[in-house]
């Protein structure tokens, strides 16, 4: 501001305006005291439990520790370079990504459909299917695994019961306890279990298409399907990626369901990166706990995370650009 | 006559529906009817909906020998503990922020927007050496600020804006007329912002009575503080072959989940639809 000044008006001014500028600061201040009273419990709640432990995290991850006492070994990046050399880790991290992305290949346009059909106004029930289909979404994730781990078990289990019924196959399926089953088996779970959440996004977005649209298109002769591809599909791309990386997001946590199914088992087939971390961290099969590996594997899925985050994010600014300067 | 004829043309997706959410539905049908069956008929196998012999030994069983009283009035205790917390810190801090310019408005919210992004590490660890350095380890206390202490902050935004969209001339009669601060916010912002305060309740309540990995952490060496998840969870763990009894252990864990939604739900899918929009 005061650049431009001559040299000689500074000492004047200097000593003068900032006084007068922190004079009007405290009269603001105090004119705003209750705003600061109302906002000060949430402050210290957020400095405790959400900057402090983010900062400890990046702290912890220098450092050699077991938890006992305070980090006094420091090792530089070597947690890191530990981390991104051990095999186990990259089996973990693919398999998270893994389960985010089954979510959008696969349970997205799943929910799109159910959306579409239950989108008619006119159809009966249509309150009682949303409600049914969304009541695994708010049922406890862990109390779901367990009674999954029962129905998909080999001996009597009533899945494998049902399917040996109907003849579809001679032998139970071992389903939780064979390598190669048991994760596409607990995607599978997990995609049930949240189905509900892409579903009211969608209709949500629906709701946001002109009635209209789909009047003219009658009119002018277009099939269901044809409506379907040429204006739903269309209209809906902008909410899409907003949906996209919602689900992305909110599925890269399956902690609760592969804990209480699998607990990363067999050989660790189903480990995804909070399992594992959560071994080193309390379970550690070296016998003692490593927090600053741990924290470090915390730390490098979290960067992973953000990078995808950002590319997506840039993606659909493009698109918009894009389809703002084509229209 | 023109229902009729409504519903018969409906009929292919009516029959499309009905069967897709009757076997969406399976586990709960499965939950509901098993824990009515007796034990035996369960060895007994078959797939039978219907309970022979209806039976409530399993809800006895789970609820005394299974330590589920415990688990039900700890998840009572740390939900509606969570609730209340979260409304009283975000509904302030929303109103602080969403009313008035006081100076470091814009630092605050650029550090609450900042923080949803930044790579976050391992939280859990500096939480539980935070929770047992203010001596809260083993206790409910302790799970209870873990769980509402973190990443209300979606909450917190949904309070700013919808204080900061009520018209400037409310407050201004109400100084009139005489109200101060605090008698501004608690008898007249906080009853306007109905619809914030349900939606807040019910995803704290859902993600309060839901959780698994806090409580599981929080409670390694304190079975007695296990909350639902983590009790049945444990439950599995010694006693797998009791199906019956999980079955009536997940109605308890389960049911009052869903009673909660059924009166807020409305809160909770505006809520969801608001996320995509905004």
């Amino acid at each position: 501001m005061g650049y431009g000044t001559p040299q000689q008006s500074i000492p004047a001014s200097a000593g003068k305006a900032p006084l007068s500028k922190r004079a009007e600061l405290f009269k603001q201040i105090k004119k705003h005291r209750y705003h600061y009273l109302f906002v000060l419990p949430m402050l210290v709640f957020f400095a405790a439990f959400t900057l402090w432990p983010m900062i400890a995290s990046w702290y912890y991850s220098f450092f050699n520790w077991d938890g006992i006492g305070w980090p006094t070994d420091f090792i530089g990046l070597g947690n890191f370079r530990e981390v991104a050399s051990d095999p186990g880790f990259w089996n973990a991290f693919m398999n998270t990504f893994l389960f985010a992305l089954t979510h959008v290949l696969i349970q997205m346009p799943l929910a799109l459909i159910v959306a579409v059909i239950l989108n008619n106004q006119f159809l009966s029930g249509r309150n009682v299917y949303r409600l049914l289909l969304f009541v695994p979404v708010i049922s406890t994730t862990a109390v779901i695994g367990v009674i999954f781990s029962i129905l998909l078990n080999p001996l009597g289990g009533a899945i494998n019961e049902m399917l040996l019924g109907t003849g579809l196959i001679n032998e139970p399926i071992n389903f939780l306890g064979s390598t190669a089953l048991a994760l596409p088996t607990l995607l599978a779970v997990s995609v049930w279990k949240s189905f509900g959440t892409p579903m009211i996004y969608w209709l949500a977005g629906l709701q946001t298409i002109p009635g209209e649209l789909f009047e003219a298109a009658k009119i002018d002769g277009a099939s269901k399907v044809q409506s379907f591809f040429r204006i739903t599909v269309p209209m809906l791309a902008p909410i899409g990626l907003v949906i996209t990386l919602l689900t992305f997001i909110n599925n890269l946590d399956p902690f609760d369901l592969v804990r209480t199914m699998t607990e990363g088992g067999p050989v660790k087939a189903t480990d995804v990166v909070q399992t594992y971390i959560f071994r080193y961290a309390f379970e550690p099969e070296s016998g003692s706990s490593r927090y600053g590996f741990a924290s470090a594997a915390g730390i490098l899925f979290s960067l992973a995370v953000l990078v995808v985050v950002i590319i997506q994010a840039l993606t659909g600014k493009y698109a918009r650009r894009s389809g703002t300067k084509g229209a | 006559m023109y229902r009729l004829n409504r519903f018969l043309r409906q009929l292919p997706a009516q029959i499309l529906l009905l069967v897709f959410t009757l076997i969406w539905s399976y586990p709960f049908i499965w939950i509901i009817s098993s824990s009515f069956k007796s034990q035996s008929e369960m060895f007994l196998g078959g797939i039978n909906i219907i309970p022979k012999e209806p039976t409530l030994d399993n809800f006895v069983r789970a609820w005394d020998l299974a330590n589920f009283y415990q688990y039900f009035f700890n998840s009572v205790i740390v939900t509606a503990s969570v609730v209340l917390l979260v409304l009283v810190l975000t509904s302030m801090a929303g109103y602080a922020l969403g009313r008035g310019s006081m100076p470091g408005k814009k630092l605050i919210m650029t550090m609450l927007v900042m923080s949803m992004f930044l790579p976050k590490g391992f939280t859990i660890l500096p939480l539980f050496e935070l929770i047992v350095g203010l001596g809260f380890n083993n206790t409910l206390m302790g799970v209870i600020l873990a769980e509402s202490g973190p990443s209300k902050i979606v909450s917190i935004l949904l309070f700013v804006g919808y204080f900061a969209s009520l018209p400037k001339e409310m407050e201004e009669s109400a100084t009139i007329d005489g109200a101060g601060y605090f008698r501004m916010f608690f008898s007249i912002m906080l009853p306007l912002s109905k619809p914030i305060l349900g939606t807040v309740t019910i995803f704290s309540f859902i993600g309060a009575w839901n959780a698994f990995f806090v409580p599981l952490t929080f409670t390694l060496s304190k079975p007695s503080l296990r909350t639902l998840g983590v009790g049945m969870y444990n439950f599995f763990g010694t006693n797998s072959v009791d199906w019956t009894g999980l079955a009536a252990g997940a109605v308890m864990s389960v049911v009052p989940i869903i009673i909660v939604f059924l009166f807020l739900q409305r809160y909770f899918i505006e809520g969801l639809a608001g996320s995509i929009k905004g």
